[in-house]
């Protein structure tokens, strides 16, 4: 069975290595600052006894007041994952890092979250609508889209 | 445009990409009702000459028993279009196993598919490049009327904003049965054109 | 005197005559041999998540299917179990031995299509596809005593299954099953060893395991690259931990691997429907579920072994009678990223079978 690593475990090795990095834990899911993300995930992948090296998916969630980013890494040696979520709170404009860098498979799927929610990444090597035209108006996914 | 190895992601200049979208806007745009069906083929008072008549027949025959189908496989009914090629439900006995690639060899084009403002301009295009005489049969509920996507952003709702069809063929997707009885009606269709009504 | 030449763009698509849908490869090209590529899709983006938040949980079912219309009943039971999950039901015995059974069934005739398709690209025009279409259509008569549809079946419900199997079904999949591996038999006695087949597909489109496992491969394609990795052993969903079978794995990550892989995993998928029919026992096929599912405030993932890869539904609930947010974690979309790598260097002709070798379904793609 994959075990889902406990959140508030892991949110005590980042508190300790990253200060102020957790917003807050929860049973199998951490939340991040959207300033500290690139950080805890390249440790979060590059930890003995962690090694978070397969990237499940990414997805996001427009709650009215801010956008939820969620990201589930898997470990395929030691078979447990972890969700790693963040927060975006701007409405106009959300911008968050990129970590294609760190996974490949993160590029399709952050592509497709600009297009579909608005969240730009930065550090993407070609951030752009992916299943939608250049021109198209608006984000189709936010909730007050139609 | 640079040309760099693997590993280096090199991506042509977004020109071309704006270009496709201000096309798809444009058509978008331009289709906001539907085409009216063909139907020449209802009249009743057909002014037919009588000396072309058994010429008629004899091209309608030759016509219709060799259809070509382009190849356009958007979604779902083109997996019941392929085993309606297949040996099961044979459609090579009407003439038509051959999908031609080259939409310039087809006159037949079997919408398969739910078609979206993106693919719409691709759709106009491979319709255009057909020769004619040519026909469309609209297979599955989405190319008539959108099916159960029709109330979403992307889909066009009906091939018949795009593209004049001939003959509709619910079911989502259709058995096989149901496209050769579309197919039939589709020959019944062409039986009954003349010489006259081209040019 | 050297010959002045300079790289030229070439559209792949999106309309092609090969079985795989609206997909489009912008690629540069020198000479034969492709510099550069870029994939562009979208062409069936029918905004399936945003319907799916104006749906009840029970109307998203149909959406589901048509995702991956290829396997509908690994797509309808993945969203079934994240609905299960989210609002904590239990499924009867005899309704998680039906989905069992339909899966592994669901999992054969895709990959017949998907082999089938695949050899399509390798040139053997036709032959072994019409082989395969031949098993597939048993397989899909099987499917239409069940629930009366070919393609896109809707059968499976939160809680179970929508109605129990007729008599006539279990003699005929007894059939089917004792025949199939006959078939396979055949198949691989016609093409396993086959010099052109080995010459076009043998060491070709690798992809290594270091790059499967950074760009989210799944299913044939992480395997093919030797990686052992099935959700039905490592995070066993539904009864599969009832089961005894192999996960086949490649060694070289090349076309050739993935496609053995595929027609291995048939042979396994066989080997489960015979457990799984011995075993089955007799009871409801649905539990006691509200027409309106309120799921509590939450959120629930919930992943399968699809025939492609990896399939998981994410659904975030807000207690109402549709899903506040239902993202499909789209196993062709996410095999796709690691295409420009294996395709960049070979010939056209390549890149065509090292797509066909990925099986995607642009349905899934877009959705």
């Amino acid at each position: 069975m994959t075990v889902a690593l406990s959140g508030k475990e892991i949110a005590g090795q980042l508190e300790g290595k990253f200060p102020g990095s957790i917003v807050e834990s929860g049973r199998d899911c951490i939340v991040v600052n959207s300033d500290s993300l690139l950080a805890v995930a390249a440790f979060l992948k590059d930890t003995q006894g962690l090694d978070l090296d397969y990237l499940n998916y990414i997805t996001a969630i427009d709650y009215y007041d801010h956008f939820e980013v969620v990201y589930q890494l898997v470990s395929l040696e030691h078979n447990h994952s972890l969700v790693l979520k963040t927060r975006c709170y701007q409405r106009d404009n959300p911008t968050l890092l990129s970590v294609v860098n760190l996974w490949q498979g993160a590029d399709f799927q952050e592509r497709e979250i600009y297009d579909l929610m608005g969240i730009r990444f930065e550090g993407h090597p070609n951030m752009k609508r992916i299943v939608l035209w250049e021109g198209f108006q608006g984000h189709p996914l936010r909730k007050d889209y139609l | 445009m640079e040309v760099g190895g693997a590993g280096k992601y090199v991506y042509p200049a977004a020109e071309l990409d704006r270009a496709e979208g201000e096309a798809i806007e444009a058509l978008k745009a331009g289709s906001q009702q539907p085409i009216s069906d063909p139907d020449q083929w209802l009249d009743e008072e057909l002014h037919r000459n009588i000396l072309l008549t058994t010429v008629d027949a004899v091209i309608n025959w030759a016509r219709l028993s060799s259809l070509w189908p382009a190849v356009s496989f958007p979604a779902c009914c083109a997996f019941e279009f392929i085993t309606a090629e297949a040996s099961r439900f044979d459609l090579s006995r009407f003439g038509m196993e051959i999908v031609r690639a080259s939409p310039r060899q087809a006159d037949l084009m079997i919408t398969a598919g739910t078609l979206t403002w993106k693919m719409a301009p691709n759709i106009k295009r491979i319709y255009d490049q057909m020769a004619e005489p040519k026909w469309v049969i609209a297979m599955g509920a989405c190319a008539i009327s959108g099916g159960i996507f029709a109330s979403s952003y992307n889909v066009v709702p009906g091939y018949n904003r795009i593209i004049p069809v001939d003959v509709y063929v619910p079911g989502c997707p259709p058995r096989p049965e149901a496209l050769i009885y579309g197919i039939r009606m589709l020959h019944k269709k062409i039986a009954k054109r003349s010489l006259l009504q081209e040019g | 005197m050297a010959l002045k030449t300079e790289p030229f763009v070439l559209n792949i698509g999106p309309a092609h005559p090969s079985t795989h849908g609206v997909f489009r490869m912008r690629s540069t090209l020198d000479g034969e041999v492709i510099v550069d590529m870029e994939p562009v899709f979208g062409y069936l983006h029918r905004g399936i998540e945003k319907l799916a938040e104006e749906r009840t949980y029970t109307g998203v079912i149909p959406l589901t299917d048509r995702l991956d219309y290829l396997a509908s009943m690994s797509n309808n039971l993945a969203y079934c179990l994240a609905v299960e999950k989210l609002a904590g039901i239990e499924v009867p015995e005899r309704a998680e031995y039906l989905r069992v059974i339909l899966a592994e069934l669901q999992r054969i005739a895709s990959h017949l299509i998907a082999v089938g398709a695949f050899l399509n690209d390798c040139g053997a025009f036709m032959t072994p596809i019409l082989y395969m279409i031949r098993e597939r259509e048993k397989i899909l008569d099987l499917f239409d005593m069940v629930c009366g549809q070919r393609l896109t079946y809707n059968f499976m419900r939160v809680g179970g299954v929508s109605q129990d199997i007729p008599e006539e079904f279990l003699p005929a999949l007894r059939r089917f099953v004792g025949q199939m591996p006959g078939f396979i038999d055949e198949y691989d006695r016609f093409l396993k060893e086959n010099e052109i087949l080995l010459a076009r597909a043998k060491g070709v489109g690798i992809l290594t395991r270091e790059m499967a496992i950074n760009s989210s491969a799944g299913g044939p394609v992480l395997r093919g690259s030797g990686v052992k990795w099935d959700i039905r052993k490592a995070d066993p969903y539904s009864i599969y931990d009832r089961f005894e079978f192999d996960i086949p794995t490649g060694a070289a990550g090349d076309c050739y691997d993935r496609y053995r892989v595929r027609v291995e995993e048939m042979r396994q998928s066989v080997r489960i429907i015979k457990q799984a029919m011995e075993q089955l026992p007799s009871g409801p096929v649905r539990s006691e579920v509200p027409h309106l599912i309120h799921p509590p405030v939450g959120e629930a993932y919930a992943h399968i072994e699809a025939p492609k890869g990896e399939l998981g539904f994410y659904l975030v609930s807000d207690n109402s009678i549709a899903p506040y947010r239902c993202h499909v974690r789209a196993p062709s979309l996410i095999n796709l990223t690691a295409l420009r790598d294996m395709v960049v260097g070979w010939k056209i002709a390549d890149a065509i079978i090292i797509f066909g070798s990925i099986d995607i379904c642009m349905g899934e793609v877009d959705r």
